[in-house]
């Protein structure tokens, strides 16, 4: 069944992208991840234009964080206080991030920084989540280690000290306010809500206990992507809601399918798998940025 | 009768200046843009030509005038079907016909890849100041046999000279290989169409043509025009308006983008928030149950 968008005026296959979101959904639901990094470059594939595809994937992510979090609420793994001050950092980061993101698109370059963010991070994350599954499951075999209930860093002693209870942390305000920041910076210009890039962040520069990191970065993803998305809407009008509906019809479904399976499945060897899924795409990426394209010219609308 | 009229003032229009695009319907500003194939002298206009021939005119219809994008809109086609007036007997000498539609042009820039560093990057451009959106050129017989150069840049029917002009300066040194590029890819993309013996041509007298718009189709009014020539001389031109309007639904949600936008992106992210909130209420009574 073939739709028209109206923002992206181009008519695809509506089953596609509900396979697409559903695709997407599932992962999410396995890997506690949004699953935007995902979506962006696969609607890049069939055709949606880059500035549409980054602002509407921003918008499915809201849909499938809702989701998600509230099963977090309900289990108490949500540290609220955390979740605002990286929001407060988030926000600033979004705004930064469209205004870079537009920059990038009036000098013709945006294709380029967006591939190469996920090349980057991508790869970056991806190494380092197969280092520490594989770890992880070593240690898992001989069950006599036990690991301290975080470390400290030097970045933690700075000034403006806060407690977060939930964590159990007490360290500066500064660190959680700068991660969030940046992601919200690629969240904004890589149509993701950057949980990919938060969760290992909060794990591993904050200290932030496993237990209460998903639910705590979806819950401020959940309002940087609000975020991102009106913005998106409200200076370029890129946003599409026909083709986020069918992506988040697909999503929404996908993510239960997959909590429930992840629920079967042992953590380590899922992380593996994902870590697995990531380097692909950066691969991927990286690979159509080095190789000579097939066809050197593009065409973008507009003139300066 | 308003037709003729049209007819009559691009007469004396293509006789009055020979530097000018004779191409009255366009109603393109081309400024002070550079022209992207020069344009020379034209030939002779049919005013000085025969007056037998002259007495062969188009007269055509089209299956819909106008198009309306629903939800539902996919590729759609639209016949183009006319016939030959004449008042005297068959001249002798080859008969064809050449039917192009246009979209509304746009400007447009077209990048070429570079190896800077390792990785490929847009470096050079070229910028077009009007480029339809969609062209397609349907005709009796391959456009080369049938259509003499000089008559082509007169009336601009061929795909290259469809594109009206560069924008401001050009920084390559050669621009050629970026237009034919910008063909090249939307050749591909089934954007622009050169459809040579598309055009049934029966008995020098009934004409009919398919001509497939789009998937993705953009707004605006598109022109038909129907070319009806002798011996690779156009002798007489028919054109039409289609009118493309997105309706009902897509036109409202694209007017609430564009008009209000705050509205649009809450009302994006209320569609959002409730369907991941719908879709976990469901699925914790599918469990239960």
């Amino acid at each position: 069944m073939q739709i028209f968008l109206p923002i992206a005026e181009v008519s695809v296959n509506a089953f596609t992208l509900v396979g697409l979101g559903g695709l997407v959904g599932l992962m999410s639901g396995l890997f506690g991840v949004g699953g935007g990094f995902l979506i962006t470059p696969l609607l890049f594939f069939i055709g949606i234009p880059p500035a549409i595809a980054v602002a509407t994937g921003a918008n499915q992510v809201v849909a499938s964080s809702v989701s998600g979090v509230l099963a977090h609420v309900k289990r108490k793994t949500v540290d609220f206080r955390m979740g605002g001050v990286l929001l407060a950092g988030g926000l600033i980061g979004s705004w930064l991030g469209v205004w870079v993101f537009n920059l990038l698109q009036s000098v013709g370059q945006v294709d380029l920084v967006v591939q190469l963010c996920y090349v980057v991070f991508l790869g970056l994350i991806g190494m380092m989540m197969l280092q520490e599954s594989i770890r992880a499951l070593r240690r898992s075999k001989n069950a006599t280690y036990r690991r301290r209930l975080h470390q400290h860093m030097w970045v933690h002693r700075w000034p403006v000290k806060m407690k977060f209870r939930a964590s159990g942390l007490y360290i500066s305000v500064f660190p959680p306010l700068l991660v969030g920041l940046a992601v919200g910076v690629l969240a904004a210009i890589m149509g993701v809500g950057g949980g990919f890039i938060m969760v290992p962040a909060m794990i591993y520069l904050l200290g932030v206990p496993t237990k209460v990191v998903v639910g705590t970065s979806l819950f401020q993803i959940i309002f940087v992507t609000a975020f991102t998305t009106v913005m998106h809407a409200v200076s370029y009008n890129t946003v599409d809601i026909m083709l986020a509906l069918l992506l988040i019809v697909g999503g929404v479904i996908g993510a239960q399918v997959g909590t429930t399976l992840g629920a079967r499945l042992r953590a380590e060897q899922l992380r593996i798998l994902l870590a697995l899924l990531v380097l692909l795409v950066c691969g991927k990426l990286a690979l159509d940025l080095v190789l000579r394209p097939d066809e050197l010219y593009s065409i973008t609308s507009g003139i300066e | 009768m308003r037709r003729i009229a049209a007819f009559l003032l691009a007469l004396s229009f293509c006789g009055a200046t020979n530097a000018q695009s004779p191409d009255t319907g366009t109603g393109q500003t081309e400024g002070e843009a550079v022209p992207v194939y020069p344009v020379t002298v034209f030939p002779p206009s049919p005013e000085s030509e025969d007056k037998e021939q002259r007495r062969e005119r188009v007269v055509a219809g089209l299956s819909q005038d106008s198009v309306g994008i629903t939800a539902r809109y996919d590729r759609m086609d639209i016949l183009i079907y006319g016939a030959i007036k004449r008042e005297a007997p068959i001249p002798s000498g080859s008969l064809d016909v050449i039917v192009t539609v246009e979209a509304p042009s746009r400007p447009l820039t077209i990048w070429r890849k570079e190896r800077k560093a390792g990785i490929w990057i847009n470096s050079e451009k070229v910028e077009i100041g009007a480029a339809p959106g969609f062209y397609a050129v349907a005709s009796s017989a391959p456009l080369d046999e049938i259509l003499q150069p000089d008559w082509d840049r007169r009336y601009r029917i061929s795909l290259p000279l469809a594109l009206r002009a560069y924008a401001g300066q050009i920084a390559v040194k050669d621009a050629v290989p970026f237009t034919e590029a910008l063909i090249r890819i939307r050749e591909s993309n089934g954007l622009y169409r050169l459809d040579e013996g598309a055009v049934k041509l029966v008995d020098q007298t009934l004409f009919r043509a398919d001509v497939r718009l789009p998937a993705n189709l953009i707004e605006g009014d598109y022109k038909t025009r129907i070319f009806l020539l002798r011996d690779g001389k156009v002798i007489d031109v028919y054109r039409a308006p289609i009118e493309v309007r997105k309706v009902g639904l897509e036109r409202w949600l694209y007017r609430l983008a564009f008009d209000q936008p705050l509205v649009y992106g809450l009302m994006s992210l209320a569609v959002a928030v409730f369907a991941g909130w719908g879709a976990s209420a469901a699925f914790r009574k599918l469990r239960r149950a």
